[in-house]
């Protein structure tokens, strides 16, 4: 049998006591994900409760869809437009889900070149991520007026189950949010890297930590998260 | 895929940043951060929009029944996958962090089934005082 060295580490650190101790013993040196920083591990974390919250909306869509009486709505005829003389079924949600993953694209192209410190790239890129964002919320917004004045109504429709307009709004209501926001700190992240903040490691304004350029991959977690649920959403909401 | 990781993983490390920052010595990890070609990002950026146009053909088609399901679910689920290996570097983060994310999320289908015949109760029920078609 090998012999068992016992490792010494020297004097034992003074651990605090009271309310301080509690805070230095839960933050204690344990490190579970040992080559991700915890900002990176946070943004996962927020993104798999994330996950939850939409699973459930889109469960309470699918037992509110599959137990009803009444007829579903055709979302096939419902979101189509009226384009040249002919109904082109699901033409506008088509586009939207496009303009969504080119900003994915653009996205992830913008962290890259944060890596390479390209600030000048990666703001016009961030920038670019944050404008077909933008054009997505208009073009939901469209969709939710074209509804709204055809009489489409958390509580009711007028082409089958009531469901359908509470379902609708939540769950792109929802969505839209989450693209909202993603927006607004888009814009902030993209003058920061402009600005330089990440290469001299200048504080954030709210956080006073350091700048550094995993801040983009941060927010492109988030950003990548928001096109994710759309597959989601595109695939049960619209295509079902 | 497998020449993409083979050229595309390169581990980079920053220790330049923590240097002179004493509170950060121990704690924070130097800056790693892996570095692909812009190519991988432009070929899985085409693959998303051909998977796009596909599941939305499903439906401008016109296809119906387990075909349509399957299809369907088929195009989400490699869309999905293609985003969050690729897009969110997950397909290089170590196995920990991938467990922790990836598994809990697939839990959420037991909570469907649960769901499944709970609807399919509340809709036997409907049917049984209410009727088969209002």
């Amino acid at each position: 049998m090998a012999d068992t060295t016992l490792t010494h580490t020297g004097q034992a650190q003074p651990r605090p006591a009271g309310l301080q101790g509690v805070a230095a013993d839960w933050s204690s040196d344990q490190r579970a994900f040992k080559n991700v920083s915890w900002g990176k591990a946070m943004m996962w974390i927020f993104l798999l409760s994330d996950t939850f919250i939409f699973g459930c909306f889109l469960l309470s869509y699918m037992t509110a869809r599959m137990s009803t009486r009444v007829p579903w709505p055709n979302p096939s005829e419902v979101f189509a437009l009226h384009i040249g003389g002919s109904n082109i079924p699901l033409i506008l949600i088509a586009i939207m889900t496009f303009v969504l993953i080119s900003s994915s694209g653009t996205m992830a192209m913008a962290v890259n070149f944060g890596y390479r410190h390209d600030r000048r790239k990666t703001a016009i890129l961030m920038l670019l991520t944050a404008a077909l964002g933008a054009t997505f919320v208009g073009m939901q917004a469209f969709e939710w007026t074209k509804l709204i004045t055809e009489g489409v109504r958390p509580w009711g429709n007028p082409w089958g189950a009531a469901q359908f307009g509470s379902s609708f709004f939540m769950i792109t209501g929802f969505h839209g949010t989450h693209v909202t926001f993603g927006v607004i700190f888009l814009i902030i992240v993209a003058r920061k890297v402009w600005r330089g903040d990440y290469d001299t490691g200048r504080p954030g304004f709210f956080t006073s930590r350091r700048g550094r350029y995993e801040h983009v991959e941060i927010m492109g977690l988030y950003w990548h998260f928001v096109d994710l649920v759309w597959v989601f959403i595109f695939a049960f909401f619209y295509l079902w | 895929m497998a020449e993409v990781t083979a050229n595309g993983l390169a581990q980079h490390t920053l220790h330049g940043a923590q240097a002179h920052d004493p509170a950060a010595i121990g704690t924070a990890p130097a800056e790693v951060y892996q570095e692909h070609p812009i190519k991988l990002y432009l070929v899985v950026w085409a693959w998303l929009f051909i998977l796009s146009a596909c599941s939305y053909l499903v439906d401008y088609v016109g296809l119906q029944g387990y075909l349509r399901w399957s299809l369907i679910l088929i195009f989400m689920m490699l869309k999905a996958g293609l985003i969050v290996a690729v897009f969110m570097h997950m397909a290089w983060e170590r196995l920990a962090l991938t467990y922790a994310i990836i598994l809990p999320p697939i839990l959420v289908l037991v909570f469907v089934a649960m769901m499944v015949f709970e609807s399919d109760y509340t809709l036997l029920t409907r049917t049984v005082f209410f009727g088969a078609e209002p």
